[in-house]
């Protein structure tokens, strides 16, 4: 599975479980506006670290803040390569 | 309950007749120490002075302890544990001016003008047991960072909470603790009070092997933390004991450490414990449920009064340490109360402890206490023990991590996830969404501290 297909799986998934409506993903869509609150992100980034073996927002020094969708996909997309 | 005199400990050992102390190497007829020294000579020049009890094993310290109180003006139990590089500091605070040792390759380690050996083997008393003095007792807390705070006590506080026997039966403790810690010392001095044998460890020797030991020597008292036991449980050696008393503290005892004890002991008398090496015992709760009832704050309980001030559990009793040494910090509030940073919740018509105050995890501005959520765990019936961690997140500051130890590892990748998913589905019905662990990994084991504690990284 793409870590793009993974990642709005786990995004679904974690909505369900945190008990919020996720509007329809799209790369410019704002994170903050995708249903998904602080601890949803949270939860969904401990997630993906075990899925991914990585967590690119936590492991760099400096941490870049995802804004949309897409950003948040790249982090992960740039950490595989 | 507290007794009405407590002569030096030596004197028990007339009154009541100790009988036997094992380690895994020798075994001691305590009842000698009337008339013998196991201080070689040394006995009369440790008279006045502020000693230092640094043995390796618990067997020399409990015999040093015998000796010493009434006739050194202080004692200062070192843990096995401690940090050599503290030392100094507390040899200075202490005022420390003699030390008692069991290996002669360590005379050259401490700079003191009196050095004491100790033997396990009891040679008759030459000498005259000095003058009886009020021997200050100075245990160390296990807080962990930086020196560990030293705790003043007298041996009537240590033993406010120990009742008088009433009964003739054989009794032979066991603990898990290390004597040299409050836990382990109530459990050193119910043996000699109570004129019990004592079962103790010895350094590195496997659970296995421990457990056997308890077993023939007819173990009838046994005492340990949540975190002992559950390790012991894991050990096919379990069934091999029969105690008749089986006792929990220096942990929260969870209800899941509970039924997992009157299971494997179903006529035990099984009771969990609250006490702090500041604050002294608290009470003892035998009901076989966790948390203790709410009616333990009203009045006095057997000595001891208790009151919640901002969620954490605060006690005045006998019991309690009367200050730190050389007056480094506030051990009790003006009233004479202890704050003991144990946090409380009330649920119907009891109280549970929900964890440290320190030790609080903060999500996003919201706190959980990692105990409450290893509560919740702890009640899947496949898990032996687990520890809920925080893990920094740049979304809420931090987040839950739940590392978990199974009963029985899982065949299958799929039986692993299935258990996750059920622990998971636990931790959402019973908890609020910021206390569920963000992520649950089984782990093969998790450290237990050398005090018998769960190791928590602070």
């Amino acid at each position: 599975m793409s870590i793009k297909l993974t990642i709005m799986e786990q995004m679904v998934q974690v909505a369900r479980e945190q008990g919020r409506t996720l509007a329809p993903l799209r790369d410019d869509l704002a994170l903050l506006d995708s249903g998904l609150d602080s601890l949803s992100i949270a939860v969904l980034v401990a997630r993906l670290e075990d899925r991914l073996g990585t967590d690119p927002f936590t492991s760099a020094e400096d941490v870049h803040f995802p804004v949309t969708v897409g950003d948040f996909v790249k982090a992960y997309e740039n950490g595989a390569r | 309950m507290a007794r009405a005199e407590v002569q030096p400990l030596r004197r028990y050992l007339e009154l009541e007749a100790a009988d036997r102390f094992f380690d895994r190497a020798v075994q001691v007829r305590v009842g000698d120490l009337v008339r013998g020294t196991s201080l070689g000579g040394g006995l009369a020049g440790l008279a006045g002075r502020s000693v230092l009890i640094a043995t390796s094993s618990q067997l020399t310290s409990a015999l040093a302890l015998i000796e010493l109180d009434g006739v050194a003006r202080r004692i200062t139990i070192l843990p096995p544990d401690v940090d050599r590089a503290h030392l100094n500091a507390l040899v200075a605070d202490a005022e420390i001016d003699a030390v008692v040792i069991d290996d002669e390759g360590r005379r050259g380690s401490y700079n003191l003008p009196i050095c004491v050996v100790c033997s396990p083997g009891i040679a008759p008393l030459t000498e005259s047991v000095p003058a009886a003095v009020g021997t200050e007792w100075i245990l160390l807390t296990s807080g962990t960072t930086g020196v560990p705070k030293m705790v003043v006590h007298s041996l009537a506080g240590l033993a406010a909470a120990i009742a008088p026997r009433t009964d003739n039966e054989p009794m032979v403790w066991g603990t898990f603790y290390d004597i040299r810690r409050y836990g382990g010392l109530q459990i050193f001095l119910r043996a000699v009070l109570g004129g019990a044998s004592l079962i103790l460890s010895s350094a590195g020797e496997p659970v296995a092997d421990h457990l056997a030991r308890l077993a023939r020597h007819g173990v009838t008292h046994l005492s340990g933390t949540p975190s002992h036991w559950r390790r012991a449980l894991m050990s096919p050696e379990i069934g091999k004991i029969a105690p008749r008393y089986v006792r929990l503290s220096g942990e929260i005892s969870d209800q899941a450490i509970l039924d997992n004890l009157r299971a494997a002991f179903p006529r035990a008398s099984i009771g969990h414990a609250y006490a702090s090496t500041e604050a002294g015992v608290g009470f003892a709760v035998n009901d076989g449920l966790a948390g203790f009832p709410a009616s333990f704050l009203d009045g006095v309980h057997d000595g001891v009064e208790m009151k919640i001030v901002d969620g954490s559990l605060c006690l005045r009793s006998a019991g309690a340490a009367s200050s730190y040494v050389a007056r480094r910090g506030i051990l009790r509030d003006d009233d004479g109360f202890v704050d003991s940073g144990d946090m409380v919740e009330r649920r119907g018509d009891r109280y549970y402890f929900v964890g440290r105050r320190g030790g609080i995890i903060n999500i996003g501005g919201l706190k959980v206490h990692p105990e409450e959520v290893e509560a919740v765990i702890n009640r899947h019936p496949q898990v032996r023990m687990s520890l809920v961690r925080p893990k920094r997140s740049p979304f809420t500051g931090a987040i839950a991590i739940a590392d978990v130890v199974l009963k029985s590892a899982c065949q299958r990748a799929e039986d692993e996830a299935d258990v996750k998913n059920e622990i998971m589905t636990l931790c959402r019905n019973a908890l609020p969404r910021h206390k569920v662990p963000a992520a649950i990994s089984i782990v093969p084991a998790l450290a237990v501290a050398a005090t018998g504690k769960l190791a928590r990284r602070a």
